[in-house]
Formats: C-alpha cells, structure tokens, sequence
C-alpha cells in the first residue's frame, strides 16, 4: 500500500514535461527492475517505474526514472545490492507512462479490480483471492498459482515473485484491491 | 495438422515438442504432465475437447516452463528457429509466450517460408510482440480482450500496461477501438475481442457480434479467453473458415460457461468439460435451422 500510494503520488506530483534533470536506468531484465524499485524506495529516493524510449526498447520492459543528480549515489547502492544498471541515461523525450487508472467491479459476494490488463478478484467475506485473469506474460499464470486459494494478507506480492509487465500490473490491482478491503 | 506453442508455470519444466493429449483433465506431451488451471495448458484443454468432439486428430504443441523470467521462452524461441521448417502444419497458435522483439521477427521469418503457410493464430504475450514489432498484419487472427483491444488500438502503446487513458476499455468505444487498429495497421486480418460481448471484425469493421449466453462471472475467470483462443484454433483446423470458427468458438465458450453455473470463484477447468456438450448443442441448432 504504501508502495503504491507513493508511486501514485509521484505520478501527481512530476509534470510529464519536466524531464530535463532526470535520468533513466536501463537494466538487464524486468526482475531486476523490481528489485531496483523496491531497494531505491526503501532508500528514500523519488523514482518511479516508466516504459523505456522506442531505440532501446526490446519487448516487455521497464526503465527506472530517477533524479540524474543523484545517480553516483544512486548506482553504487545498486551495484551493492548486486543489480548494477546495464546504463544511465538522461531523459531527452517524454518516458512512456505507466497505467494508472483502476476499474472496479462488484458481483455482490466478490469484487474484482482491473488494473491495465489484470484483474484479479476477491471473495469478500474470506477476503481470497479467487480468480486472476488478463495478462499475456508468461508470469500470469505463474502468478495466478501461488495466488490463488490465499487471503490478501497471505498472497505472496506480485512485486517480489513477477518478472514481466503483467506482473506490475497485476501488483498495482493486488495493492488497490488491499486498499479497498483492508483500510 | 494444428500445433500450439506456449509455456507452462514450472520453472523445473523441459522443452517438451509432440502430440498432445488430454486424459483425466491433464495434458500430457512426451511422458510429461501439465495440470491445466489456465494459460497454455488451458488452452491446449479446450483444443483438445473441441477436437474430440469433432473426430480431430490431437494437436502438436511445442512447450517449456517459464515463469515469467523469459529464460524458457528464449530457449523455445531457438528451437522453434530450428524445427518449424522440418513441420507442415494447417495452423499455428502461440501464446503464453515472453514478448522477445528481436526473437519473434527470427521465428517470422521461418514461418514465411513454410509452404504452405499455416493460418497464424496469436494471443496473449506473443500478440503483444506481434504488435510492438509492427507485424500485426501477417498474421490471420488475433484474440484480445477489451484491455488488450485498447493497446492494439494505441499505435504508441508497446504492452497493455502503457494504454493511454483516452483509450478507454469500454464497450461502446469497441468500434472505433476497432477502426483505429486498422487504421495502424496493429491488427490481424480478424479480430476475435472476448469480452461481455465478443465481437468478430476484419478491416471492414465488425462483422458479428455475440451476446448470448450472458454469464457475468466470466469476466472474472483467468482462462476464459485462453479457452476461446483454443476452441477457434480447433475449429479452424477441421477446415472452418475464420469468421465461422470465430463466431462458432464465441458460442460455445459463452454456452460452456453457462453450463457451469458460474461464479466469480469457478474455476476455468470446471468449464472445460462442458465444451463437447455446448458444441454439440450449438451444431445440433444449426443442423435444425437448415432443415
């Protein structure tokens, strides 16, 4: 949740045209941007998770933005952590944004939280997770196993066991749909 | 002969390349088992049901397990580089799969010199490269979702997860959603969008629209849509032609689900073994309208 709302937050607080003192850090595979994202944030920094520019885009990839002062800080807690960025690149055109917009839907007995392509719906009495559907990435249905049949505090996070696009996604719905029924 | 390729949620899982078939509601190809919940193995189920119900021969499928990290697909890409030019297949799907830009224009290129050139079938993850490399338009038939709609229609969107909000996934936007793949040329030579409705469309516009059974619950249920993708894939290969084995599919889907009785809990492998049974109803009825 506070994950979330932080990165909720920043995509309020940053005017898509001011760019011009960040950076983005490209790395070697989605895994590692999630990890990069979760450590930089525990740190304190004000990053947030974008959709790379199209000359370095391979498939379903993520770039992490951040402020280009601070990258000297900034890759050496990586490089610790052992998730150097493959390279650091200031921001010269406008960073794809990420989905941040939710759909809900109540069946009565469950509810059902749309993020991007990701649905994921809950029982409400039990609060479990009974269903996750949409998504292409091969994670989904990883995803989908070790979550389904678990009460919304057991489910492991989407964050800590997805690789892929889908899998943030499904993260975003995870933490909405929390949330909704845990505050 | 139709062959399906995808990956299963085990990371433990070998490259496995054969006929596939479906006993006691597991799939199982070369000796190895896959427990079908949803994803590929759900969609190799229904394919296989589907199939059977029509005196089909089961389908060849090339599978790996990948959960996520791209590692299986990578190396199901480089045996597919290798192998699809030995194969002669009537139509190929592919599916769960890690988008991979550079990895999918390999596999076009072999599969454009396949003779005769199956009928090309994507959904999900490839759909989604298929997309982002601008090659949308090689293949015959996409299966997306509203969500999925919504991307093919944002000629900037490289995944889903970037769909810019102006492209709302609603469903009285589905025609100009529709019109503006085209437009881009980010769409298949047909669409089959799963949805409350499923619509069939080509560059014309939509072609047809099913509404009927409504089960709400369906949208909910992961597995649905790779169902649909199975059954069309089937009925495609008996020899149907697209916009009948994408209407025909749409039908029996939605009936299958209905004899389920579902709830937002079911689960897609109690809808399964109902697809024999809602085919049948549905050909039945059009045997009785012709005569």
């Amino acid at each position: 949740m506070e994950i979330f709302g932080f990165l909720k937050k920043r995509l309020e607080e940053v005017p898509e045209d001011h760019h011009q003192d960040r950076g983005f850090l490209v790395f070697e595979n989605t895994s590692e941007v999630i990890q990069a994202e979760n450590l930089l944030k525990r740190k304190g920094w004000k990053i947030r998770v974008m959709g790379p520019p199209p000359e370095i885009r391979t498939g379903c990839d993520l770039v992490i933005e951040f402020p280009l002062i601070e990258e000297l800080k900034i890759k050496k807690v990586l490089e610790e952590a052992g998730i150097p960025p493959l390279q650091a690149i200031p921001v010269s055109s406008p960073l794809l944004k990420p989905v941040d917009l939710f759909q809900t839907k109540d069946f009565g007995n469950y509810l059902m939280v749309q993020a991007a392509n990701m649905k994921l719906t809950v029982e409400k009495e039990s609060l479990t997770i009974v269903n996750i559907s949409g998504g292409g990435c091969p994670d989904v249905p990883y995803l989908a196993d070790q979550m389904v049949g678990k009460g919304l505090n057991q489910a492991p996070s989407p964050l800590e066991i997805g690789h892929t696009l889908c899998g943030y996604a499904l993260h975003l719905a995870f933490e909405e749909m929390k949330r909704r029924c845990l505050q | 002969m139709l062959a399906v390729v995808g990956t299963v949620p085990n990371p433990e899982f070998p490259m496995v390349a054969g006929k596939t078939t479906l006993k006691n509601g597991e799939i199982w190809v070369q000796g190895r088992r896959v427990i079908v919940k949803r994803g590929t193995p759900a969609l190799l189920a229904a394919t296989i049901k589907t199939g059977e119900a029509l005196g089909q021969e089961e389908p060849f499928s090339y599978l790996i397990g990948d959960t996520g990290s791209g590692k299986g697909s990578q190396r199901l890409y480089q045996y597919l580089v290798n192998d699809l030019n030995q194969r002669n297949f009537h139509a190929l799907v592919f599916h769960y799969l890690h988008p991979h830009i550079g990895w999918h224009s390999k596999i076009l290129s072999v599969i454009q010199k396949m003779t005769p050139k199956p009928v090309l079938i994507a959904d999900a993850g490839f759909m989604y490269v298929a997309k982002m490399s601008g090659k949308s338009s090689v293949y015959d038939l996409f299966t997306p979702d509203m969500g999925e709609l919504a991307f093919l229609a944002d000629e900037l969107a490289p995944h889903p997860f970037y769909t810019r909000g102006f492209l709302l996934h609603e469903e009285n936007r589905v025609p100009d959603l529709i019109a503006r793949a085209y437009q881009y040329g980010n769409a298949a030579r047909y669409l089959l969008v799963k949805g409350e409705k499923d619509y069939i469309a080509n560059k014309d516009g939509i072609q047809a629209v099913i509404d009927s059974p409504m089960e709400e619950a369906m949208e909910a249920i992961g597995g649905t849509g790779d169902t649909l993708t199975g059954i069309v894939a089937a009925l495609i290969s008996f020899g149907l032609t697209l916009p009948q084995a994408a209407i025909l599919a749409a039908r029996v889907n939605r009936l299958a689900g209905s004899y389920a009785h579902p709830s937002p809990g079911t689960q897609v492998s109690e809808i399964i073994p109902h697809l024999p049974k809602a085919l049948e109803e549905i050909l039945k009825e059009q045997r009785e309208s012709i005569q």
